[in-house]
C-alpha cells in the first residue's frame, strides 16, 4: 500500500456569520481543509473524516519538504487503504477553535481587532458540524457517502446523523460515547485547571504577554495520555522500570529523590507533555475539552438516547475496543441499543485490543479489515 | 449444519418479511438468504471476530456480543422471529438465553444436534461417545458444552412456561416428523412466550 504522497491544505473564508449553540456568533471565519481522491460525476463518493482532540484536517499524506509530516490517519486513508482514496473523495476539515489553521483563539477578532484569546466563543460539536456542512455546500456535496470519526470525531459523526440526517448514507463512529461520564469530565477539568492556574496563562490572554502556559499544557497532556492507554499496555511498555541516565543501560537502584525522574513512565509522560506544549494552544485545549463535556444529544430528550437517535436515517458502523476505559464498549453499546430501539440498520464490532483508547488510531488487523470491508460495501452501493 | 438444503428448510420456517434476530449467526449466510429470498430484515449476533467480518462483507447487519451476557440490548417482543440455530449447545447460560429468546421474539426457533439420534444411542450402548457427521468432535475436544436430546429440549421449554408451536426433527436437510427423537440428527423447536 502506498501513501498519498504530498498533499496540500486549502482554506476557505466565510463572511456569513455562524450562529453558535451558546447564542453567540462568529462574525466571519476561515476553515482549513484537505481533500484526497476525486469526486465522482454524481458527487456520491464523498467521505468526511472528523478529527478528535489534538488532530486536524491533515488526515493522510505528507507535506512537501517537511519531515515526519504524515497525516494522523495515514494508516487508514490512502490509495488501496481501508478508506481507499482511489474510490472515495475524502475530506478533512480543521474545526473552529483549533490551533491548526482554522479560525481559533490565536487569531484576531474582526470586531475588536485584538487577538481573541479567552474571548473566542465557546464552540460545540454542533457548531463544528454546522461549519463543516457549510464547507460541503461550497464543495457542491449535498449528500456524503459517509461521515467517519473516532472519539470526539465519532461524536461529530453521530451529530451529523441526527441533525443532517439526509446528508449522509453511513455513519462510522469509532471508540466514542453518547456523552461524557462524570469521570471523563473530571479528567478534563483537571487538565483545564492545570492550564488556567499556570501563571503564564494570563486569563487566556497570554499571547500579548509573549508567553505560553507550557507547564499547564504539559500536565494536561500527561493526564490525557494516562487515559488514552490501558493499564496493561502501560505495564507492558514501562512496568516499574527505572529510568537510566545513560540510554540503553538499566538502573537497578532507587535514587531516593522525590523530584527527579525515577521511573520510565514518568520520563515518558514528561516527554509527551513537553512535545505537546511546543505545538498546542492552551485556549484550544480548553475549548475542545469543553466541546467534549457539552456533547449530549439525549439532553434535549430528558436523557432518553432512544428518542434522541430517532432522527437518524443512515446506516451505522460502530466500533469499540475492549481495553478502552475512556470510551468503553459499554458506552458504544448504549448507542447500539438506542439505534436498535429505532430499528436503524447497524453493525457493531468490539475489537479485543490491548491498547486502550489509542487503539482506534493503531493498526489492529481485525479493525482495519472491518473498516475496509464496510467501505467496500459502501462502494458497492455507488452508481459507477 | 451449513449445507444448503438445511438452510433452506430453516428459512422456510421464517415468515415473509419478518424482522429477524439471528443469535450466533456465524458468517451471516442464513440472514443473507432470508433477506434475498424472503424479504426479511434484522441483525445477526456473533462473538467471533472472523464471523463479524464475514457478515460485514456480506452486507448483513451484525452486532458483536457474548450471548452468555444476555440480550439486554433488545426490548421485549421487538422481533418477529429470533433464531438460535446451532447456538444453544455452545452457551453456558443456555436456559437463560432460551427464555430471553422468547422474551425478545414473538416466535423463537431453536435448532441443535439431537443426541438421541439412533446412531448416537448405538455408540453410547457400545460404550463410546458418538463421533458423527453431525457431532464430529471427540468428547475431550468439543465446543458443544450442552449435550441434549430433542425430548430434553421440549422438557426445558415446557419447564420455562414456553408455548411450543411446533416440534420436529431435521435430517439431511429434510423434515423428520415421525419419531424425531430417534430418527433426526437435528432437533427443532418453534415456540413463543
Amino acid at each position: 500500500m502506498e501513501s498519498l504522497g504530498h498533499v496540500k491544505p486549502q482554506s476557505l473564508r466565510f463572511e456569513q456569520p455562524l450562529p453558535l449553540k451558546s447564542g453567540a456568533q462568529l462574525p466571519s471565519y476561515e476553515l482549513v481543509y484537505e481533500t484526497y481522491g476525486r469526486l465522482n460525476a454524481d458527487r456520491s463518493n464523498a467521505v468526511l473524516v472528523c478529527h478528535a482532540l489534538n488532530a486536524s484536517h491533515h488526515l493522510a499524506g505528507t507535506y512537501e519538504g517537511e519531515d515526519k509530516s504524515e497525516g494522523w490517519w495515514d494508516n487508514l486513508i490512502g490509495p488501496g487503504k481501508p478508506l481507499d482514496t482511489d474510490r472515495f473523495f475524502v475530506i478533512g476539515i480543521n474545526n473552529l477553535g483549533s490551533c491548526f489553521g482554522s479560525t481559533g483563539p490565536m487569531h484576531s477578532n474582526p470586531v475588536t481587532g485584538r487577538i481573541y484569546g479567552a474571548d473566542f466563543p465557546v464552540v460545540t460539536v454542533q457548531d463544528w458540524v454546522d461549519a463543516q456542512a457549510r464547507l460541503l455546500n461550497h464543495l457542491g456535496i449535498t449528500q456524503l457517502a459517509a461521515v467517519l470519526g473516532g472519539s470526539l470525531g465519532g461524536m461529530q459523526a453521530l451529530d451529523w446523523s441526527l441533525r443532517y440526517a439526509d446528508r449522509l448514507r453511513h455513519c462510522i463512529a469509532i471508540a466514542t460515547a453518547p456523552n461524557l461520564s462524570a469521570q471523563n469530565i473530571a479528567f478534563n477539568e483537571v487538565a483545564r485547571r492545570a492550564i488556567i492556574t499556570d501563571p503564564d496563562f494570563h486569563g487566556g490572554h497570554f499571547y500579548e504577554h509573549g508567553v505560553i502556559p507550557k507547564r499547564g499544557l504539559r500536565i494536561a497532556r500527561m493526564i490525557g495520555h494516562i487515559t488514552y492507554l490501558s493499564d496493561d499496555v502501560m505495564n507492558e511498555k514501562f512496568g516499574r522500570e527505572l529510568r537510566s541516565a545513560v540510554a540503553g543501560t538499566v538502573r537497578e537502584t532507587y535514587q531516593y529523590s522525590t523530584q527527579d525522574i525515577e521511573f520510565q513512565i514518568e520520563s515518558y509522560l514528561r516527554y509527551q507533555g513537553d512535545k505537546f506544549s511546543e505545538y498546542f494552544d492552551a485556549n484550544t485545549y480548553l475549548l475542545i475539552t469543553r466541546a467534549l463535556d457539552y456533547f449530549d444529544p439525549a439532553r434535549r430528550h430528558d436523557g432518553d438516547l432512544t428518542r434522541a437517535l430517532a432522527a437518524a436515517r443512515c446506516k451505522f458502523l460502530l466500533v469499540s475496543f475492549s481495553t478502552d476505559w475512556r470510551f468503553s464498549p459499554k458506552r458504544s453499546r448504549e448507542i447500539v441499543k438506542a439505534l436498535l430501539d429505532n430499528r436503524r440498520e447497524l453493525s457493531y464490532a468490539e475489537i479485543d485490543a490491548p491498547h486502550g483508547h489509542d487503539a482506534f488510531l493503531l493498526d489492529d488487523a481485525r479493525y482495519m479489515k472491518l473498516v475496509r470491508s464496510y467501505f467496500q460495501g459502501i462502494e458497492g452501493e455507488l452508481v459507477s | 449444519m451449513s449445507d444448503r438444503l438445511t438452510m433452506e428448510t430453516i428459512a422456510s420456517l421464517v415468515p415473509q418479511g419478518a424482522r429477524v434476530l439471528d443469535l450466533g449467526c456465524g458468517d451471516g449466510a442464513l440472514l443473507a438468504h432470508l433477506q434475498a429470498t424472503r424479504g426479511c430484515s434484522g441483525y445477526g449476533i456473533e462473538i467471533a471476530d472472523d464471523n463479524v467480518l464475514a457478515c460485514v462483507q456480506r452486507g448483513v447487519n451484525v452486532i458483536q456480543l457474548n450471548l452468555d451476557e444476555g440480550l439486554a440490548l433488545f426490548e421485549d417482543q421487538s422481533f418477529d422471529v429470533v433464531l438460535q440455530i446451532d447456538t444453544l449447545q455452545h452457551l453456558r447460560n443456555a436456559e437463560t438465553v432460551l427464555r430471553e429468546t422468547a422474551r425478545v421474539g414473538r416466535m423463537g426457533i431453536v435448532a441443535f444436534p439431537n443426541f438421541a439420534h439412533w446412531p448416537n444411542r448405538l455408540s453410547v450402548l457400545g460404550g463410546r461417545m458418538p463421533v458423527t457427521r453431525r457431532l464430529p468432535y471427540q468428547w475431550y475436544d468439543t465446543p458443544n458444552i450442552r449435550v441434549g436430546t430433542h425430548a430434553d429440549l421440549e422438557v426445558l421449554a415446557q419447564r420455562n412456561g414456553l408455548q411450543i408451536l411446533d416440534s420436529f426433527g431435521l435430517h439431511n436437510g429434510r423434515l423428520q416428523r415421525f419419531l424425531p427423537n430417534l430418527l433426526a440428527s437435528t432437533a427443532v423447536l418453534k415456540f413463543s412466550r
